[in-house]
């Protein structure tokens, strides 16, 4: 597993920004002087009259991708989770949300693989806050080639939609020739009958590294990579927690409002079963490398086997 | 158009704020009254829109910042043709598209707006884009003077400043009453040209009830090159109606019948003079 392919998903989506700028000759950039760190940087070095910094002003960032979209452009607006969905959650919900406009935002940096910069930066309330929108799609692709494709699809999709990416450099586990990217589907990673692992972004990796630790105990996991989280895949759900009666949940967020509660939304009406949710347990994270915290706050594959272990004994 | 038929269109639209909000037991006639008039300059005689095109692509556009009043934009609306002056009974009833505040649902209506300091930004995107694009559109954007104490206003302001948005008009309705009371003791905004100018602005300062002096403001600023305009109303909160007129407590009241009788003869009254003047 050494030599797997690293890359963060906020590169991902600086270059697929670039990549997709032929084709989508309506897109636009806006950032929040931050596009060194969100990546959209490379975006702005091959198409600078393409990319507006709005200066430290989130807020008024969300409005004039708002009114840009009403002249015809697409803005992707970016800047960190916690600023794009937290400071400016009010102006995407009244100038985004509520007249339904075409505008994409991709907020990286979130969740406490941010790192050092600690938890006044480290967003683990963004999909609680943007799923609450009505008509916002929520994404929170695992790695470089699902982020790209989520990217396409926003752009391809007509209405607002919120992109969720990553500080750290996470393994490409999706570069399968069969793959195929649709928003509100989700897909069976590993397949199990003895539990069901629903896991997004960055944790489908521990996901699929925790259900190997389990197998070799005779669990046998079924893991789903839910890259939509809203609108999210019910009958994939559904359909696994039939056949394992137990499901666990893996979220770099927190365990409040996020894929945990959409799962348990699903399940509660559907197919009531026993459900473990893996996430930040209401706390707030902390300063430290980015495998440090994931390794304390129990979200890499060690500590995900280990919150398996004993929910299915 | 004739200042006399301008003057007679906005007391249409006065009757039609104070028709609405009595009808919708609910509302802000003070802030809708301080504005008529520039409302009715706008959408009869400043702005390149067609009421049978509402959506048409090269038309200047509107936000309305200070979404709160909504019956002045909705009564200039109507009156100019958008939808029947008689649907403005409807505002606020459950079923009615026409919302407590402006949303994109409503014919002539550009953006939704309601939650203070929000519309500017829009406003600014709008701007930006018609230079992105290459068209010659104009921007207008109504604010209140309270709405100035939003931070988001002053980063809209930076913005627009800074990007030379000289297709950006931003009018400030400065009738000096919000609802905690007269805005130099709740929290001051002043000085409002001040501080638009330090921001890169054209500012212009004029009487709200005077079409000589509206006309001559939005003419400066189409004619301003290289920044925005800011053109500052001062203007009389609850213009028009007796009562109204200067009193805090209309900013988010509705007429009673009696109230209601007493401000349709106020305009009545306004009327009888326009006529007599031809």
């Amino acid at each position: 597993m050494a030599d797997v392919k690293k890359i963060a998903t906020r590169e991902s989506y600086g270059n697929a920004l670039k990549d997709l700028a032929e084709e989508f000759p309506q897109l636009v950039v806006l950032d929040a002087d931050l596009a060194a760190a969100t990546k959209t940087g490379i975006f702005k070095k091959a198409y600078p009259d393409r990319h507006i910094d709005c200066g430290i002003a989130e807020s008024n960032m969300m409005g004039v991708a708002a009114g840009l979209s009403l002249t015809g452009k697409i803005p992707f607006v970016s800047s960190f989770a916690m600023f794009a969905a937290g400071r400016a959650f009010e102006q995407v919900r009244n100038s985004i949300g509520y007249p339904h406009l075409n505008v994409k935002i991709g907020a990286t940096h979130a969740g406490i693989t941010v790192g050092e910069d600690g938890a006044s930066h480290q967003c683990n309330e963004d999909i609680a806050l943007m799923r609450t929108i009505p008509g916002m799609v929520v994404m929170c692709p695992s790695d470089d080639v699902e982020a790209k494709a989520a990217v396409r699809a926003a752009l391809e999709h007509e209405g607002p939609v919120y992109i969720r990416f990553g500080r750290a450099a996470v393994p490409v586990i999706n570069d399968k020739p069969d793959y195929k990217f649709e928003i509100g589907k989700g897909t069976v990673v590993r397949e199990g009958k003895d539990v069901t692992i629903v896991a997004t972004g960055i944790m489908v990796d521990s996901a699929l590294g925790a259900a190997e630790m389990l197998a070799s105990e005779g669990t046998d996991a079924e893991v789903i990579n839910i890259c939509t989280i809203k609108p999210i895949d019910r009958d994939i759900i559904v359909k696994s927690a039939q056949k394992t009666g137990k499901v666990v949940t893996c979220e770099e967020h927190s365990v409040i409002g996020g894929l945990g509660s959409a799962v348990c939304e699903v399940l509660a009406e559907e197919c009531p079963v026993r459900v473990k949710r893996i996430g930040m347990q209401d706390v707030f994270g902390e300063s430290g490398s980015a495998s440090d915290l994931v390794h304390k706050y129990g979200l890499d594959a060690e500590g995900v086997a280990a919150s398996i272990r004993e929910f299915v004994k | 158009m004739d200042n006399l038929q301008l003057k007679k269109y906005a007391n249409e639209v006065r009757k039609g704020i104070i028709i609405s909000t009595h009808s919708a037991k609910a509302g802000h006639p003070g802030g809708s009254l301080s504005a008529a008039d520039v409302f009715t300059f706008l959408y009869f005689e400043e702005m390149n829109i067609d009421p049978k095109d509402p959506a048409k692509a090269d038309r200047d556009r509107f936000v309305l910042s200070k979404g709160h009043t909504a019956p002045g934009l909705y009564a200039a609306l109507a009156n100019r043709g958008y939808f029947p002056v008689e649907d403005l009974t409807t505002l606020r009833k459950m079923g009615s598209y026409l919302q407590g505040h402006p949303n994109m649902h409503i014919p002539g209506v550009d953006m939704a707006s309601g939650s203070l300091g929000q519309g500017i930004s829009a406003a600014a995107g709008m701007a930006l884009g018609a230079k992105m694009e290459g068209r010659d559109f104009r921007v207008y954007t109504l604010l209140g003077d309270g709405e100035l104490e939003e931070g988001q206003v002053w980063e809209a302001a930076m913005f627009a400043g800074f990007r030379k948005l000289d297709n950006l008009c931003v009018i400030v309705d400065n009738n000096g009453l919000q609802i905690d009371g007269p805005v130099d003791e709740v929290c001051s905004p002043y000085p409002i040209a001040d501080k638009f100018k330090a921001f890169n602005f054209e500012v212009v300062e004029i009487n709200a009830h005077d079409f000589d002096e509206i006309r001559s403001a939005f003419k400066k600023a189409r004619d301003t090159k290289g920044k925005p305009t800011c053109i500052i109303l001062h203007s009389i909160k609850g213009k028009g109606v007796s009562f109204m007129e200067g009193a805090c407590e209309w900013h988010g009241k509705a007429p009673n019948d009696e109230e209601y009788a007493v401000a349709m003869a106020d305009l009545a009254k306004i009327d009888e003079e326009l006529a007599k003047e031809g």
